[in-house]
């Protein structure tokens, strides 16, 4: 297991806590799945040390849409790589919404997916390598396609801006 | 026509690299048939009964002539000396071995064409009106439309993993000849109050184990506000389609499951919190597509042509393919040619090497080098001079390429069938080689008139069966193959899925069952009915009781 995360494998400073049980009792970074933090919002944003949530398939983005400021993560999970659904989530989190902390996927993340989920707004993802594999996988990933045609919040450029460009050039020089 | 830019060129490059290295690792053990499955299936590359089958993808139905000479190139290169064009105006080959479809993607990728997104819970391939930027009736050529859907639909990050497939069609046209109605989005282009030409968004049409015509989210929606529009759906879709259970994953299912008013408030509300974003295509980009699809250098000529009508009136043979397969164009002295991929007693939809080659050729000496794909499985030189047209059916003829059916009853959709596919339950080709066959005077067939059947191999009607004014299904009792009749079925903008007719019949029976049920229509027709006009004027009982008499 490793997470990659700004063409580094970083460290995981976090701890995911169940729906339900005890809380750490210190002042841990903990992320929380949405359902609970709907539960115990009150206590987990009095609560001490850092805070996250973890979405899962089925779960509302927009429920979190007034507390966006308060997480420093939040984890879509992947329960398997063809459940596409996260993908819309983070768009809607960071496109909508501004999210401007750290985005992960979690579960099922292969590398065959990772651009697309780069190209939705996701910055960390936790594969299931040791550190080299995962960084290399990520790495070659990012690198595969070049061409982008759909505008995104990922910054990239898009084939229709670039040739728009183009042609404004075309135009300034004759 | 679009061309490629390097934009474009490099996108199916890269993909084509990529997709080699994944048969790399395959080939090398690295990774397991089950780990490559959906790797192979993104790149339209399917395991059937007997070999992997390559689909390709022929982006809204339209070949340019270099294309086409390209796929017969490969037919011979890599198969066995034929294609398969399919509903999905693709074209499939069936015997490629995997360790060279990399290089066959390579010379596919030199004529601007790939298999992206031809299989795969992803949006497919967007198809559309065949006689497109030809026909007289159509409001305004669609397929700019098409090519900017295409780039929208292209690796999009976002629902490349949906819960199913996706399908898309447009017409530009009220006479529907893409089918609309049954595909996951049907855009139907037509006129507002205001005179503006946009599109009624149809949703949730489908065909496969449960047959749903499809039903309007949107009346209209304007052209800048297309993709936005087609990016709610597909967002409400990704997020709200059902994903428990495979067969149920379709976007007809959640239309139908939670109602259309649910879906259309749905995709309205993700809609206003798009639309003016950044999909939001103005005036002067779209202006850039409509002149990639510029009409040809059409001569101005009169509509009649002397040595056309001389030809006709002393030729009957050429008259009647005329009458069957030329169709009017929106240019006078022009005409749209349909070649028939279905010659008495052959295989639907197939094509030769020398066929491709011999049609790529003929559109370039014809028509501007353009030619299209049909979801009816034929081939069409949209833009042919009516004093040309002796001379291009005569070498048509001379390569079995101009049987006059068009639309007749041996104009047979059809799927691979049991021949070929690894899920079918029955035969289909056999079955569609007899009765064409039956029907193989063209005297006869121009005298039944208009008559469409269809059929599959399975429950997941790839060949259309809901839609046939005859449909067959063929299916497997106890190992043996039967044959199940619907009737009624339409596909076209007055879209019906057909109703069983009653018990199916076994491989012998059948055939006569489709002429007893033709008989009685020829017995009962009014003036001017085709066979669905009759049968929609008496009903079923009639057809039923000459299948069944008192069975
Ligand atoms: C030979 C390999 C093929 C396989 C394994 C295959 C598989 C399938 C499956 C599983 C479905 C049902 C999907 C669903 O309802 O969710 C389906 C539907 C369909 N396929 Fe195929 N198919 C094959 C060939 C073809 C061919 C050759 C054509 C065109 C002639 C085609 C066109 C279609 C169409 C039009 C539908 C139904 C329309 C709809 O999407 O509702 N397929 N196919
Ligand atoms: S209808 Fe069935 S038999 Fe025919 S191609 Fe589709 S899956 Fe195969």
């Amino acid at each position: 297991m490793a997470i990659v995360k700004n063409d580094s494998v970083i460290d995981q400073e976090w701890i995911t806590v169940d729906i339900e049980g005890d809380l750490p009792a210190g002042e841990e970074n903990i992320i929380v799945p949405l359902a609970r933090f709907k539960e115990e919002r009150e206590t987990l944003i009095g609560r001490n040390g850092g805070l996250g949530v973890q979405l899962n398939s089925g779960d509302a983005p927009e429920d979190l849409a007034d507390d966006l400021d308060r997480l420093s993560i939040i984890t879509v999970n992947f329960p398997a790589y063809t459940d596409g659904r996260g993908y819309s989530y983070a768009r809607v989190l960071r496109e909508r919404f501004g999210f401007k902390g750290e985005l992960r996927a979690i579960g099922d993340v292969l590398r065959d997916q990772i651009l697309y989920m780069h190209r939705c707004g996701f910055d960390a993802y936790e594969l299931k390598n040791d550190d080299d594999v995962s960084l290399t996988k990520v790495r070659a990933a990012l690198k595969e396609m070049t061409v982008y045609y759909q505008p995104t919040g990922d910054g990239r450029a898009t084939a229709a801006s670039l040739r728009e460009q183009r042609r404004a050039a075309i135009k300034t020089a004759s | 026509m679009y061309r490629y830019d390097d934009f474009d060129r490099q996108l199916v490059l890269e993909r084509t690299e990529q997709f080699r290295e994944q048969v790399e690792r395959r080939l090398s053990g690295d990774i397991t048939e089950e780990q490559f499955r959906p790797l192979r299936l993104m790149n339209g590359v399917y395991l059937q009964l007997h070999a992997y089958m390559l689909r390709v993808a022929v982006p809204y139905g339209t070949l340019r002539a270099d294309q086409l000479r390209q796929l017969g190139y490969i037919a011979r290169r890599y198969d066995k000396g034929y294609g398969h064009f399919t509903t999905r105006q693709n074209i499939q080959y069936n015997w490629p071995k995997l360790d060279e479809i990399p290089d066959a993607l390579l010379d596919l990728a030199k004529v601007e064409m790939h298999a992206i997104q031809t299989s795969g819970n992803c949006i497919r391939n967007t198809t559309t009106d065949q006689y497109a930027g030809a026909a007289a009736d159509e409001i305004e050529d669609p397929r700019p439309y098409c090519e900017l859907i295409r780039q929208w639909s292209t690796f999009h990050p976002e629902f490349t993993y949906l819960p199913r497939k996706f399908k898309v069609a447009v017409t530009g046209s009220a006479n529907d000849r893409a089918a609309v109605k049954v595909h996951d989005i049907g855009l139907r282009m037509h006129h507002n109050d205001a005179g503006e030409v946009g599109f009624e968004v149809i949703v949730g049409g489908g065909l496969g184990r449960t047959p749903f015509v499809g039903k309007t989210v949107r009346d209209f929606i304007g052209k800048n506000d297309l993709f936005s529009y087609l990016e709610a759906i597909l967002r409400v879709y990704n997020r709200f389609g059902r994903r428990d259970n495979k067969y149920k994953a379709r976007f007809k299912i959640l239309v139908h499951e939670i109602g259309i008013e649910e879906v259309q408030r749905l995709v309205e509300e993700e809609w206003n919190l798009i639309k003016d974003g950044s999909l939001r295509v103005d005036d002067a980009e779209i202006a850039h597509y409509i002149e990639q699809f510029a009409p040809p250098a059409f001569e101005t000529l009169t509509d009649d042509d002397a040595e056309f009508e001389r030809r006709k009136a002393e030729n009957r043979e050429f008259a009647n393919w005329v009458r069957s397969n030329v169709i009017a164009h929106k240019q006078p002295g022009y005409a749209i040619a349909n070649v028939s991929l279905k010659p008495i007693g052959g295989i639907p939809g197939d094509a030769t090497d020398t066929q491709m080659e011999l049609v790529a050729d003929l559109s370039d000496q014809y028509s501007f080098g353009d030619v299209r794909v049909t979801h009816e499985q034929n081939l069409v030189l949209p833009h042919v001079k009516k004093a040309d047209l002796f001379s291009l059916w005569a070498e048509l003829k001379n390569a079995n390429l101009a049987t006059a059916n068009l639309g007749y009853v041996s104009d047979i959709i059809c799927c691979p069938g049991l021949d070929y596919c690894a899920l079918a339950t029955a035969r289909s080709i056999p079955l569609s080689q007899r009765i064409s066959e039956r029907f193989s005077d063209l005297d006869r067939q121009h005298d039944i008139g208009e008559l469409k059947i269809k059929i599959s191999g399975c429950i997941n009607a790839c060949g259309h069966h809901h839609v046939g004014h005859i449909g067959i299904l063929g299916l497997d009792k106890r190992g043996k193959e039967f044959y199940q009749i619907t009737l009624g079925g339409d596909a076209s903008e007055n879209a019906e899925i057909g109703k069983i007719a009653g018990a199916g019949f076994s491989e012998a029976e059948v055939v006569d069952a489709i002429e007893s049920l033709v008989t009685k229509y020829l017995g009962i027709r009014e003036t001017g009915e085709r066979f669905i006009d009759t049968y929609r004027r008496v009903g079923m009982d009639p057809f039923k009781e000459v299948l069944y008499g008192d069975r």
